[in-house]
């Protein structure tokens, strides 16, 4: 490392290794999530306590289903790209490689989890 | 040449040493409320998940969900959406190079702060 010149050290890095599609996708998803989650409020909020039949019969119309589903898929895949932000600000080396894997891995498995859990209340 | 050695300078932000001000302060709570929401959100895919189980599991998942601690977390979590998605149109204005005036920045912070009250409010009194 005492050898590298700094252009050597940034040469091929890119803009933090990913240019702007990172932006691009969190500005993306965002605004897809001010649409959604407002709905989703509406739409889950009210049947939080409510009895196991109302739950199921409610999630298997098809609005409501989508809905859920849709906001888990893409408020995860945001919080995924977000949380990568935030362990590449207090992280360091090969700790912050080994918890980007780990909340990449969480982020992935809750929306594969959702995905099972609303598809099978609503098929 | 370019110094071999790479220079130690201190990390920012320099967090211990700023005064709290409404920029920074409105700032990090759109990271800590957009982080935090992993929590409920893990709590109602539990929930979901319960109930596409059997009326056992959900019997489980509905008794957290709606014990205290478990309203506790919902309702914070509330506000944490509302704080969120209200800080993420604060960004999306300035992406259009809008509002990046102190003045303007600091208004759209109490906005955020107030507003997210009044939401959570609102949304609690609806149901």
């Amino acid at each position: 490392m005492a050898f590298l010149t700094d252009r050597k050290r940034a040469n091929g890095m890119g803009a933090a290794n990913t240019g702007t599609a990172h932006f691009r996708g969190m500005t993306v998803s965002s605004v897809v999530l001010l649409v959604l989650v407002p709905v989703f409020i509406f739409i889950v909020g009210p049947l939080i306590g409510e009895d196991h039949d109302t739950v199921t019969t409610y999630f298997s119309r098809p609005f409501p289903a989508l809905v859920a589903l849709l906001t888990f898929v893409v408020g995860l895949v945001h919080f995924k790209n977000g949380v990568t932000v935030l362990i590449e600000d207090y992280a360091q080396g090969l700790a912050r490689k080994i918890w980007i894997i780990v909340m990449t891995a969480v982020s992935y498995a809750a929306i594969a989890t959702a995905i099972f859990a609303i598809a099978r209340i609503a098929l | 040449m370019a110094d071999a050695k790479q220079p130690n300078r201190p990390l920012s932000p320099h967090l211990t040493i700023y005064r709290p001000q409404m920029t920074s302060i409105s700032s990090i709570f759109v990271r800590i409320t957009g982080n935090a929401l992993l929590a409920s959100t893990l709590l109602l895919i539990w929930w979901f998940l319960a109930a596409a189980t059997s009326a056992s599991a959900f019997e489980s998942a509905n008794y957290v969900i709606t014990s205290w601690p478990g309203d506790m977390v919902m309702i914070l979590s509330l506000w944490a959406l509302w704080y969120h998605t209200l800080g993420g149109v604060r960004h999306l204005i300035w992406d259009t190079g809008r509002g990046l005036e102190l003045v303007a920045a600091e208004r759209m912070g109490w906005v955020m702060i107030i507003g997210s009250l009044v939401l959570t409010a609102l949304t609690i009194f609806c149901f």
